[in-house]
C-alpha cells in the first residue's frame, strides 16, 4: 500500500498550504473582528448619486437607503471619519 | 480615504448562469433517461450510443462538472467582485475561463458517449481533457487570486476562503487521481493498479464530494442567504471555526467506499474515524445557515428563493447525517452495493446542490438583467415540485437499497442462501426504480419551469454588463501617492502570485518524476499465482471498461458468508495487482464479476452462453434488465493497438516477458481462434476477431488465478 505515501504527500502540502493561510489569516488580523465582516457584506455600495435616487432601488434593499440618509444627514458624519 | 469609484463585470456572471441552466436541463434529462435505462431495457435503444454504461457517466459528469462546475462560477463571479469591493482581475482570463470550461464539458460529452473512458467514476475524462480541465482550471484560480490581491477590503470574508479550498483542493486531487501512461491519443492506462487505484480514486471521490459540492455551495450559502434575508450570519465565529475543521478533516474520509474491500484494514478505520469526525463541522455549517434566517421566518414563508435554500441546507444536514452513519462498518455491510448509496448521493445533489443552486438563479439572474422575477408564483411552483420530486426520489431508494441487501444476506434455516437466483432480488426493486423515476421526472418538470421563467424574466429586463460602485481604496493615499510606493506595492503582490504558481509547477514535475518507479516497485505480486492478463484477455478488459460494466457490476467479494456462498471465495489485494484502472465498481446492479471465470464457481457460464446473453440478455432470462450489446458481435478489435498497450503495461511495471509486444498479436489470434471454435462447437458461427471474442476471454479469466496452485520453483 506504498500509495499512501503518495496521498499523505499530497495531503501535507495540502494541510500545509492550508496551515500556511490559516497561520496568515490570524497573523493579518482576519479575525480580530467576528462581527462587523457579516454585516458589511450586506451592503453593496453604489455611488451616491445612484443611491440618492431613491426610485431606482432594486426591492428589498432597504440597506441601502439606511446609507443614503446617513450620508444625507450630518449628525451620522462622524461614522466616515 | 479616497473614495474610489469603479464597476462590477456582470458579463461572466451571466454567461456561468445561462450556462447553468442549459446544462442543467441536459444533465437532468440525462439522469432521468438513466432512471428509465434502469428498468426498461428497451430505452437503451440497442445503440452502444446510448446504453446505460456510456449514459450514465455522461449524467453524473454533466451534473457535477457542468450544471454544478458553472452555478460554483456563476457564484465565484458574482460574490468575489462584491465581497472584496473590486472588478474581476481580467476579462480576458474570464472568458478563456468560461469558453474553456464550456469546450471541455462538449468534449466530455462526446467522448464519453463515443466509449472513450479510464473507467475510473467521476473521472472518467481521457487524458487530453485532464490536461485541458487542469489548464483552465489554473485559469480561473489565476483570475480568482488575482482580484483577491486587488481587494479593497482587508478582511477575507468566509465565502472566498471557502473558494480558496475549492480551488486548492480540487487542483491537487484531480492532479493525482488523473495520472496516467497514454497508450494512445484517447487510451491510457491508470498509473495506479487494483486496490492502489481503488484508494486513490476514493481519495479522490469523495473529496470531489467535500470540495466540489459541498465548500463551495457552503461559500454561496454564506454570501447568498445573508444578502437574500438581509440578515447577517448567525455567527461568523461559527463559520471561521468550522470551515478551518472542515477542510481539515475532510481529506481522510475516502477510504469509507472501500469498507469491507481488499483495501487494509486499518486504512478502512481511518476512513470510519474520520468521516464520523466530519459530522460536527458539517453541521455547524448547517445550524449557521438555518439559524441566519432566525426572525425572518415570515419571509421564508413568502419567498420562494428562501424557501429552496431552507430546504437546500436541510439536505444537507440530512446527508452529512447519513454520511457518516453509512461509513460504520455495521450500516455499510447493508448499505454498500445497493441503491441506498444512489439515494443518499441524491439528497445532497438534489436537495443541498440543486436547491441551491436554482434560488441563486432567481435571485440573480433579475439582478443581472434589472427587472423583477417574471413570476413568483412559477417559482413557488417549482420550489413545491423539486421537494416533493426529492421525497419520491430518494424514499423509493432507501426502502429498495434496504430489500435488495436482506435478500442477499437472507439463508434459509438449512443454510442455504433464500434467494440465490440474484435476478430475484432485482425484479423485486422494479416497483421502487418506477417510483424513482417519477421523482425524477417532477424534478425535471421543475427545473423546465425554471427555463421558461428566466426566458421571460430575461425578455423582460435589459442586462446590467457594467454595475457602477463605490469603495474606499484599501491602501492609505501617502501610500499610493507616488510611483515608487505603488511599484513596490506592486512587487509585494507578485512572490504571492509567483510562489502559488511556482509550487503547483514543481508539484507537477516531482509527480511525474517521482511516484512512477516508486510504485511499481510495489506493485510487485504477492500472490505468485497471479499472472498478467493475455493481450486477447487484456483487449477484452478494455472493451469491459470502454462499455461502462463497471457501473453496474462490481469486482470484489466482500468477506461475508452471504457472499462467498453466492459468488465463491473473497478477493485479496494481491488479484488485482495487474488491474489499470481497478474494477471495484461501487454498485452492484447485477452480481459481482469477480468470480465470474472460476469453472468450478456457483456463477460459471460457458463461452457460449456469455455470447448469446451479450446479444440479448432477454432472451436467456426474461426478467434481466441488462441491455443488450449486438455490436460486440459487429464490431472488430483493435488488434493493431495490442502491442502499445503491452508495452505501456511494461512501463507500469506489468511483467510481460522481454519484446512480448511482438508475440502478443500472434498469441492473441491463437487465443481468439479457440474461443471461436468452442463457440462453434456450440452452433455459434462468428469470427474470432470481434469484440465480443475479447470481452467473452477476460470474463472467463475473472477470479481465476488465485485458484491455480502457485508453480513451484
Amino acid at each position: 500500500m506504498s500509495v499512501v505515501f503518495v496521498l499523505v504527500f499530497a495531503a501535507i502540502i495540502m494541510a500545509g498550504a492550508f496551515l500556511v493561510a490559516f497561520i496568515w489569516s490570524v497573523k493579518n488580523g482576519q479575525y480580530e473582528d467576528t462581527y462587523t465582516p457579516s454585516v458589511r457584506m450586506l451592503f453593496d455600495d453604489p455611488p451616491v448619486k445612484i443611491a440618492e435616487g431613491g426610485e431606482q432601488r432594486a426591492e428589498g434593499e432597504t440597506s441601502k437607503e439606511d446609507i443614503a440618509s446617513e450620508e444625507r444627514n450630518p449628525k451620522h458624519e462622524t461614522r466616515n471619519s | 480615504m479616497e473614495l474610489q469609484k469603479f464597476s462590477y463585470d456582470n458579463r461572466m456572471t451571466r454567461n456561468f448562469a445561462i450556462a447553468t441552466i442549459v446544462w442543467g436541463v441536459v444533465g437532468l434529462l440525462a439522469g432521468l433517461l438513466i432512471a428509465l435505462q434502469i428498468f426498461i431495457p428497451a430505452m437503451n435503444f440497442g445503440l452502444e450510443f446510448t446504453t446505460f454504461g456510456r449514459t450514465r457517466p455522461v449524467h453524473t459528469n454533466a451534473v457535477i462538472f457542468a450544471f454544478v462546475g458553472n452555478a460554483i462560477f456563476t457564484a465565484v463571479y458574482y460574490s468575489l467582485q462584491r465581497l472584496l469591493k473590486t472588478r474581476m482581475y481580467s476579462e480576458t482570463l474570464g472568458k478563456i475561463h468560461f469558453w474553456g470550461w464550456q469546450a471541455i464539458i462538449v468534449a466530455a460529452a462526446v467522448t464519453l458517449l463515443s466509449g472513450f473512458t479510464v473507467g475510473k467514476e467521476y473521472a472518467e475524462l481521457e487524458w487530453p481533457i485532464d490536461i485541458a480541465i487542469t489548464l483552465i482550471w489554473v485559469v480561473f484560480g489565476w483570475n480568482m487570486f488575482g482580484t483577491i490581491l486587488q481587494r479593497r477590503t482587508s478582511h477575507i470574508y468566509v465565502s472566498i476562503w471557502f473558494y480558496i479550498a475549492t480551488w486548492v483542493t480540487v487542483a491537487v486531487l484531480h492532479i493525482f487521481n488523473s495520472l496516467a501512461v497514454p497508450v494512445s491519443f484517447m487510451k491510457s492506462y491508470t498509473l495506479y493498479a487494483g486496490v492502489q487505484d481503488a484508494l486513490v480514486q476514493w481519495w479522490y471521490g469523495h473529496n470531489a464530494v467535500a470540495f466540489f459540492l459541498t465548500t463551495p455551495f457552503l461559500g454561496m450559502m454564506y454570501y447568498f442567504v445573508p444578502k437574500i434575508s438581509g440578515r447577517p450570519v448567525y455567527s461568523y465565529k461559527l463559520s471561521i471555526v468550522h470551515f478551518w475543521s472542515l477542510i481539515f478533516l475532510y481529506i481522510w474520509a475516502g477510504p469509507h467506499h472501500l469498507l469491507y474491500s481488499s483495501l487494509p484494514d486499518w486504512l478502512q478505520a481511518l476512513g470510519t474515524t474520520f468521516s464520523v469526525m466530519l459530522i460536527a463541522p458539517s453541521w455547524g455549517g448547517m445550524i449557521n445557515g438555518l439559524l441566519t434566517l432566525r426572525g425572518a421566518w415570515d419571509k421564508v414563508r413568502r419567498d420562494p428563493i428562501l424557501k429552496m435554500f431552507v430546504v437546500g441546507i436541510t439536505a444537507y444536514g440530512m446527508a452529512t447525517f447519513e454520511g457518516p452513519m453509512l461509513s460504520f462498518k455495521t450500516v455499510n455491510a447493508i448499505s454498500h452495493f445497493t441503491d441506498w448509496t444512489i439515494g443518499h448521493v441524491h439528497i445532497g445533489a438534489l436537495g443541498w446542490n440543486g436547491m441551491l443552486t436554482f434560488g441563486m438563479i432567481y435571485w440573480l439572474v433579475p439582478r443581472l438583467y434589472n427587472t423583477k422575477l417574471y413570476s413568483v408564483k412559477l417559482a413557488n411552483i417549482h420550489f413545491w415540485l423539486a421537494t416533493l420530486a426529492i421525497v419520491f426520489y430518494a424514499v423509493p431508494l432507501y426502502i429498495g437499497g434496504i430489500t435488495q441487501a436482506l435478500m442477499w444476506k437472507q439463508f434459509t434455516p438449512d443454510g442455504f442462501l433464500k434467494y440465490p437466483n440474484f435476478l430475484e432480488t432485482v425484479t423485486q426493486l422494479i416497483p421502487m426504480y418506477t417510483i424513482r423515476a417519477f421523482g425524477g421526472a417532477l424534478y425535471v418538470a421543475g427545473f423546465l419551469i425554471l427555463v421558461f421563467n428566466m426566458v421571460k424574466t430575461i425578455q423582460a429586463g435589459s442586462f446590467v454588463a457594467e454595475e457602477e460602485a463605490q469603495a474606499p481604496a484599501l491602501y492609505s493615499e501617502s501610500e499610493m501617492k507616488t510611483q515608487s510606493e505603488t511599484w513596490h506595492r506592486f512587487l509585494e503582490r507578485k512572490p504571492i502570485r509567483f510562489l502559488i504558481f511556482a509550487t503547483i509547477a514543481i508539484l507537477i514535475g516531482g509527480i511525474v518524476e517521482v511516484i512512477p518507479t516508486y510504485l511499481i516497485k510495489s506493485n510487485i505480486p504477492t500472490i505468485t499465482s497471479v499472472k498478467p492478463y493475455t493481450p486477447l484477455e487484456l483487449q477484452g478488459r478494455d472493451i469491459y471498461v470502454k462499455e461502462g460494466c463497471y457501473n453496474c457490476h462490481s469486482q470484489m467479494v466482500r468477506p461475508f458468508r452471504s457472499e462467498t456462498e453466492r459468488y465463491g471465495e473473497y478477493s485479496k489485494a494481491g488479484e488485482s495487482v495487474y488491474d489499470h484502472p481497478f474494477q471495484f465498481g461501487s454498485k452492484r446492479t447485477g452480481p459481482d464479476l469477480a468470480r465470474e471465470g472460476v469453472k468450478t464457481g456457483k456463477l460459471y457460464k460457458p463461452n457460449a452462453w456469455h455470447y448469446n446473453h451479450f446479444i440479448d440478455p432477454q432472451k436467456m432470462n426474461q426478467a434481466s434488465i441488462m441491455p443488450k450489446y449486438p455490436w460486440l458481435a459487429k464490431k472488430e478489435i483493435d488488434i493493431q493497438s495490442t502491442p502499445a498497450k503491452i508495452r505501456t503495461m511494461k512501463i507500469l511495471g506489468v511483467p510481460y516477458p522481454d519484446n512480448y509486444e511482438q508475440q502478443a498479436i500472434v498469441d492473441l489470434k491463437a487465443q481468439a481462434d479457440s474461443i471461436a471454435k468452442d463457440l462453434g462447437a456450440n452452433g455459434i458461427q462468428t469470427d474470432s476477431n470481434r469484440e465480443i471474442i475479447a470481452l467473452i476471454a477476460y470474463i472467463q479469466r475473472l477470479g481465476v488465478d488465485i485458484s491455480n496452485k502457485p508453480v513451484k520453483k
